[in-house]
């Protein structure tokens, strides 16, 4: 819908401040997107793809398209790939292509779709830079993806979507912001209780939480008392359980009717 | 927009392999007919096929009756199925979309370049035609005949071929713009060519029953072979004028649905 690709059967779609799909000749050539996986012209080299994909709409100059597509391909490392076809290509390589199609244009916005879909896990960490090169480049990355630790790393502002709507959006560091509590572990729980008796939270084999904010304190307390200490660390909110708390079922498990009122 | 789909299809080589397998048959015909020398009586068999043998110059004519029942729009169902559909299923379609590539301006693009497509093929299969025919079967210099029996001049046959290879791609557009127009209905460029092929055959089969001779003037096929017209002396202009009307409308109705089909749909593939 925010390509144009879907439309809406009510309601507005405004990107970087023009109405869509109606702006879409004047905004969509300053966006770059990488939807649902890549897709290319498998007869044809990496490079024609580019090549032609940049011909088949406005704001791709001719005279600079050459130097652009030496820039992307450098840029996302299939500099050395040659005229091979695309069909021959690896899904990793397929995934960096299409990458660089939407790189092509300089865009000011980049939406991208689970950018790093069959990339192991050297090309990942690769991609995981680009991109936030390209962020401190001023390029506005709008990123959806379901590998939570991707977004914890790449992220800066999250939304989760529960059944197309989205109930949560907020700052990544508000949202795992540090609860006041504090995580120690140890091999003796029960004696944390007995050293700090009302301040537990929750007990279990090889840990207690305590209610406290500061990790020392909580250490001298507990030193002092005589209670092994193995590690402390500040309690977080992980992003799974941020989103778990958010969204309720699963988008695409189906249930009977009648079975969703009684959760 | 339109040169972008031009190359995109003229750099596949699947388009080629295509135009090359079309012009397969009339060749054979041709070494068949030159070597045994046996060519059907006149008045059976394709068209025009009888009078090769004493003038190789009528071989294009042929050669494009030979193709045009089943061979050429096999051919042009292929490609303008796959235009849309073709995209849609392999996911280009998205990108370009999203490039933003404009739809109508897709579509247009799409449409002229199935227009190339068309012209290129029936040309290729007139010139290699005419070359077949000049290489294995007698010329008359002077010229040959009529269907109707008299005399035409060389350059009265090569103003008429023109005519005819022209009459033959306007009628292959209405197989065109049914495959188009199915093509943007479904993400399968298969579908939408068996869809084009099947109006086809049964349009076809419908000419041939006379329970439905009510409507057999309007069906899509009715006047494909009416280019042998232009050959008869004088002229017969009745059935290609109406054969020109009918492709006319079909292409204009069918090009409307496809454009609002196309421009009102939610890609999703």
């Amino acid at each position: 819908m925010l390509l144009g690709l879907v439309l809406p059967t009510s309601g507005t779609v405004q990107l970087l401040g023009e109405p869509m799909p109606k702006g879409a000749r004047r905004v969509l050539p300053r966006v770059g997107a990488l939807i649902e996986g890549p897709a290319h012209y498998g007869h044809l080299s990496g490079r024609a793809n580019l090549a032609l994909m940049d011909a088949a709409g406005p704001g791709g100059s001719r005279r600079t398209r050459t130097a652009r597509i030496d820039t992307v391909l450098e840029q996302v490392g299939l500099a050395g790939v040659g005229r091979k076809p695309v069909k021959a290509y690896s899904l990793g390589m397929r995934q960096r292509l299409g990458l660089g199609a939407a790189l092509l244009r300089r865009p000011e916005l980049l939406v991208l779709d689970e950018p790093t879909n069959g990339l192991d896990p050297q090309g990942i960490h690769e991609i995981r830079d680009l991109l936030l090169e390209l962020h401190r480049g001023g390029t506005t990355v709008f990123l959806s993806s379901h590998l939570l630790a991707e977004v914890e790393q790449l992220c800066s502002r999250v939304g989760v979507l529960d059944r197309g709507r989205l109930v949560l959006q907020d700052q990544l560091a508000t949202l795992t912001a540090p609860t006041g509590a504090t995580v120690v572990e140890t091999p003796d729980p029960q004696r944390v209780r007995a050293a700090l008796d009302g301040r537990v939270l929750e007990l279990d084999a090889g840990s207690a939480v305590v209610r406290g904010a500061d990790p020392a304190e909580v250490n001298a307390a507990l030193v002092a008392a005589g209670v092994p200490v193995t590690g402390l660390k500040l309690q977080r909110p992980s992003l799974e359980e941020v989103v778990l708390a958010a969204a309720s079922t699963s988008a695409d498990r189906v249930d009977a009717p009648g079975e969703r009122s009684r959760r | 927009m339109i040169a972008v789909e031009l190359r995109k299809l003229f750099r596949r080589p699947r388009t080629w392999v295509t135009i090359a397998l079309l012009n397969g048959l009339p060749v054979l015909v041709a070494v068949l007919l030159a070597v045994t020398d046996l060519a059907p009586r006149p008045g059976e068999g394709p068209a025009f096929l009888s009078a090769v043998l004493t003038n190789g110059t009528l071989y294009p004519l042929a050669a494009l009756a030979i193709v045009l029942p089943l061979f050429l729009p096999i051919a042009v169902a292929l490609i303008a199925g796959d235009s849309v559909a073709g995209e849609a299923q392999a996911g280009t379609l998205r990108y370009l979309l999203a490039r933003p590539a404009g739809r109508t301006r897709l579509l247009v693009a799409k449409l002229v370049s199935i227009l190339v497509f068309v012209l290129v093929t029936v040309v290729v299969v007139a010139v290699v035609g005419y070359l077949v025919g000049r290489l294995l079967f007698d010329v008359q210099p002077l010229g040959g005949t009529s269907v109707s029996g008299t005399d035409l001049s060389s350059t009265e046959i090569a103003w008429r071929t023109l005519l005819a290879v022209g009459y033959v791609a306007v009628s292959m557009l209405g197989v065109a713009a049914f495959a188009l127009f199915f093509s943007t209905l479904t993400d399968s460029p298969l579908a939408a060519m068996l869809g084009a092929l099947g109006i086809l055959v049964a349009s076809s089969l419908l000419f041939t029953l006379d329970a439905a001779s009510s409507f057999a003037p309007y069906l899509p096929t009715r006047y494909w072979l009416a280019f042998v017209d232009l050959f008869r002396e004088p002229i017969l202009w009745r059935d290609v004028v109406r054969g020109l009307a009918l492709q006319g409308v079909y292409v204009v109705v069918l090009l409307g649905a496809a454009w609002a089909n196309f421009t009102t749909k939610d890609i999703s593939s």
